[in-house]
């Protein structure tokens, strides 16, 4: 329920800045947004990172060593520190800075347990890039994964810069965006734990 | 692990309401039906946000499809899935998807889709001949694969918004939409033209032994969403709903665009 009403007044606010912006500058606020980043490094990126992961799915190595492997890959290609924050939805504005740092490091092992156990699955497939296109202000980098036995499914992979970094910051898996359902999760673990962040902590660490 | 095929692991529990609906649904279902169908003018808005006011009652009936499926369909499938092998269950899955051809090529047309009605008719008509019943699917071999759709599909081309969420007893997450859809598809399936009577039988065991099959090769996928989640019926209800509008080709209403770095 707050996520919906947390996204009607993030809309607002854009509108709103966007309706003082055309106020002030005229014409000037029809121009199109800078991009630091481009489309063919959006795809290159995910290129790397997809290389990344299927060298690790087609490893042979024992479950815990995947896992290992999936920290490092997140570490390197996702803007983990943004993901962790929405992850954490409203919560994370009231955390202090101490618990947001422990919340992050307990999220980045939580979610590459979690996603590599769903990658597990994907030994002897292969993932490929098919196309890279500007969204929003981000960049949508198009793939499709071929599971063996079952018809391929689109991967889609957002990557921005405001980061500072290039780095992908949301996963779409034939629809299901993961930010959604990580701050769905994250809120019932949150839930389950009284709203104690440190407590929430001690759960994701412990999974 | 792809979604439509963790779906039918997760949706379809089991069909046992399959001829308890048949049998009840016929005439209220035919009212419902021409309600939408004259309400139904302009295409439908794109859906967003969770649009869920059934929710204590939609988390009961999860309470009891869990059951079900702890002790019922998932220790089935797992043992089915370990002691046959896999070419059984893809079999099942390919007769129950050939008899669903007819119905997907009526669908087709109420939606006016041409091409993609010829598409299913010619799949139909190679892999009922060629594909020994459907037990093989050589159509997709030759490049025409799986187009599926439904007649919740048709109502959404219909302009029929899909509703609040339900998650029905024994068949697992839909919308109001879909649920007349499916319905529908239950009463209405033109397979009866092709099939008498007394065979029908013989697509109702595909379709049970084909999501036993799903539940049991997607086993830890479907586990990891119905039990290892701190709240699966959320996952559950967020999954289906962003699944389904993506497979009704509906992109994401703007004001469901999440910048995280905007928050």
């Amino acid at each position: 329920m707050h996520s919906k009403t947390e996204t009607t007044s993030m809309h607002l606010t854009r509108r709103a800045f966007g309706a003082g912006l055309a106020a002030g500058t005229g014409f000037l606020a029809f121009a199109l947004p800078v991009r630091a980043l481009t489309v063919d490094q959006a795809r290159q990126l995910v290129d790397k990172l997809i290389a990344d992961i299927n060298a690790t799915i087609n490893s042979g190595q024992s479950e815990e060593a995947m896992f290992g492997d999936f920290e490092q890959i997140f570490v390197t290609y996702a803007d983990v520190a943004t993901i962790a924050r929405s992850a954490l939805g409203p919560a994370s504005k009231s955390a202090s800075a101490g618990q947001m740092a422990a919340f992050t490091k307990a999220y980045q092992g939580y979610i590459s347990r979690k996603y590599g156990r769903r990658f597990r699955e994907f030994i002897g497939g292969k993932i490929e890039v098919m196309d890279a296109r500007p969204y929003k202000s981000y960049y949508e980098v198009i793939s499709t994964a071929t599971l063996q036995g079952s018809a391929p499914f689109d991967l889609r992979w957002w990557v921005g810069d405001k980061s500072g970094r290039s780095l992908f910051f949301n996963i779409i898996i034939e629809g299901v965006n993961m930010l959604a359902s990580e701050r769905t999760e994250i809120g019932a673990i949150l839930d389950q734990n009284g709203g104690d962040v440190d407590k929430l902590v001690a759960a994701l660490n412990a999974s | 692990m792809t979604c439509q095929r963790i779906w039918n692991g997760l949706t379809r529990m089991t069909i046992s309401l399959r001829p308890y609906s048949v049998k009840r649904c016929k005439a209220p279902m035919v009212a419902a039906l021409l309600a939408l169908g004259l309400s139904a003018c302009a295409p439908a808005m794109a859906p967003q946000g969770i649009n869920d006011p059934f929710e204590k009652q939609n988390r009961a009936t999860h309470a009891l499809n869990l059951k079900l499926d702890t002790y019922i369909l998932r220790p089935v499938a797992n043992n089915a899935t370990r002691i046959l092998p896999d070419e059984v269950f893809i079999g099942a899955s390919n007769v129950a998807d050939n008899l669903g051809l007819p119905g997907v090529v009526a669908n087709d047309l109420l939606q006016a889709k041409i091409g993609p009605a010829v598409h299913n008719t010619l799949r139909f008509a190679v892999n009922s001949t060629l594909g020994l019943g459907g037990l093989f699917d050589p159509a997709s071999k030759m490049g025409a694969t799986a187009k599926h759709t439904d007649f919740g599909e048709t109502l959404s081309v219909w302009g029929v918004g899909e509703g609040a969420y339900v998650e029905l007893p024994a068949y697992g997450p839909s919308t109001q939409r879909d649920t007349v859809g499916t319905v529908v598809d239950l009463v209405f399936d033109p397979l009866r033209l092709f099939i008498p009577k007394d065979k029908r039988w013989v697509g109702t065991v595909a379709q049970i032994a084909a999501r036993i099959g799903d539940r049991g090769r997607y086993s830890e996928t479907v586990d990891s969403i119905l039990y290892d989640s701190a709240d699966g019926y959320a996952q559950a209800r967020l999954l289906y709903l962003q699944n389904r509008r993506h497979t009704l080709g509906q992109t994401t209403a703007e004001s469901d665009f999440e910048d995280p770095y905007a928050q």
